[in-house]
């Protein structure tokens, strides 16, 4: 065409010149069940990638595989650290921490996994800042009063351990706890999934606007369609664990080509 | 390719294979060329089944293809929007192409006045001058004020479709998407509709729509595409 180049994939869209985190043929075989079959995906900065299919299909064991909490059969995981690319999974068990502590999140279904619940609130979110090397507690309040605020927890609760928190609320927590040290990378693992609906609405606005607002990378496992549609900017769907079909959520939503993403996609009143 | 053309779409096929339902094949649509140009609007026309909503959903990247280009010019150069990765299709979205859907699809929380400043505000815009332009076309919809602050689940069809159109006008992105745009509206209504369409014409907005109201389309179509049923 004489009057423009044709923008390829990787010209435009925001300013970074590579992704944040690449997944290269990932495999994990339990005996002779794979639990995740060479899956292969780009995330991008600020990019919200969602993981849809049922249970069993693969959707929690890609994502301990990301963060490095299980190691793969076959494939690799590359993290850009700034210029510095880390394989994840050769790296060194303090180089993997250290990576969860600062520039990664994640946030369980069950906040009981991603809290400690004996502790205060403002324990729960000073504690990230602490592992960061921040000493002085003045400071470290402070935070913690602006983080509950942010998530809409009254900032009254402050010395309350979460044990005494409603789900919803230790949800909220959780989010403030992970979010507090202006992580890169958030991994969330069906975040909503055991919240009455008229707590989730409150969830999801807050994840929805924190995510955009901190330009946050997101893999999202969840097996509600809703949510996916809601947050996510592409999805990939997941069975026996392969992806079946990958592309931006509302396409792969409103015109399912897999049969089973349209049998997933049929299978809810309307999303 | 003459510069002011904005969408060139080039041997078009949709073809949908239902698995859940046997298999059944609907052949959507079949070898679609068409260009639109700056300040131009082209009302898809033909019977119920011809392929207007498919082929309007495709030009926005939300069915896919099964064959064919779409060519949207994007800044200095064109993206296909039938085979480009999710990233660059949501910068085509962001920053050239909006859609103006049926039904307003509400998010939980969120208000009308903060869903019509988002397009503006995604493309970075002062929150000051984003709400200026975003009550301007709340006011000229008859959208009363007290509803600015509430999220539009609980209002009627025709005041969601009228923050539905307040947000896909709110940014004037230079080609925008037109599904029934005065479906639920009264004779009022419609009139304001018609003069937005107008303007964004007047800008060099590019406009492709369907319109069954056919004083709207009268008033607004510079030409018919003329689609048959398969």
């Amino acid at each position: 065409m004489s009057a423009g180049p044709l923008i390829a994939a990787e010209g435009s869209g925001n300013g970074s010149a590579r992704p944040l985190l690449a997944a290269e043929s990932l495999s994990k075989w339990y005996g002779l069940r794979a639990a995740c079959r060479d899956v292969s995906f780009e995330l991008w900065p600020g990019e919200v990638l969602g993981v849809v299919g049922e249970s069993g299909s693969g959707k929690t064991t890609l994502l301990q595989l990301l963060s490095g909490r299980l190691t793969p059969c076959g494939g690799r995981v590359f993290y850009h650290d700034g210029d510095d690319v880390v394989d994840v999974h050769a790296a060194s068990e303090a180089t993997r921490r250290g990576l969860a502590r600062t520039q990664w999140g994640m946030v369980w279904q069950n906040p009981s996994d991603g809290l400690r619940l004996g502790a205060s609130a403002g324990a729960n979110i000073g504690e990230r800042l602490m592992a960061l090397g921040q000493r002085h507690y003045g400071n470290i309040r402070n935070t913690a009063v602006d983080w509950l605020r942010r998530v809409e927890i009254p900032e009254d609760r402050i010395d309350d351990p979460p044990a005494a928190f409603s789900g919803g609320m230790r949800q909220r927590l959780q989010i403030a706890r992970n979010l507090v040290t202006a992580p890169r990378l958030v991994f969330m693992d069906e975040p909503t999934g055991g919240l009455d609906v008229s707590v989730q609405a409150k969830l999801l606005d807050l994840i929805r606007s924190l995510v955009a607002r901190m330009n946050l990378a997101v893999v999202l496992v969840t097996h509600d369609l809703a949510v996916a549609r809601l947050l996510a900017h592409r999805l990939m769907v997941m069975q026996g664990g392969r992806v079946v079909e990958q592309g931006l959520t509302d396409r792969v939503l409103d015109d399912p080509l897999h049969p089973y993403s349209q049998l997933l996609v049929s299978s809810v009143p309307r999303v | 390719m003459d510069e002011s053309l904005m969408i060139r779409v080039e041997g078009l096929f949709k073809r949908f294979t239902l698995h859940v339902q046997g298999g059944a094949v609907i052949e959507a649509l079949h070898d679609v060329d068409l260009a639109v140009g700056q300040g131009e609007c082209v009302a898809l026309h033909g019977p119920s089944g011809s392929g207007k909503s498919t082929l309007l959903r495709s030009l926005y990247a939300n069915y896919q293809p099964s064959r064919g280009k779409i060519l949207v010019r994007h800044g200095e150069g064109y993206v296909d929007m039938a085979s480009s990765a999710p990233r660059l299709v949501l910068a085509v979205r962001r920053e050239t192409m909006a859609y103006v859907s049926q039904f307003l699809r509400v998010i939980p929380r969120v208000s009308a006045l903060n869903l019509v400043t988002e397009p503006l505000l995604d493309l970075g815009a002062g929150e000051r001058e984003a709400l200026d332009r975003a009550k301007s076309l709340l006011t000229r919809l008859n959208i009363p004020e007290r509803l600015w602050g509430l999220a539009p689940a609980t209002f009627s069809g025709g005041e969601q479709q009228r923050v539905n159109l307040a947000r896909g006008f709110c940014a004037c992105k230079p080609v925008l998407l037109l599904d029934e745009p005065t479906a639920s509206l009264d004779a009022a209504n419609r009139n304001v509709v018609v003069d937005l369409i107008l303007e964004a014409k007047a800008q060099g907005q590019a406009v492709v729509g369907i319109f069954h109201d056919e004083p709207v389309r009268d008033a607004v179509a510079d030409r018919l595409f003329h689609l048959e049923a398969a």
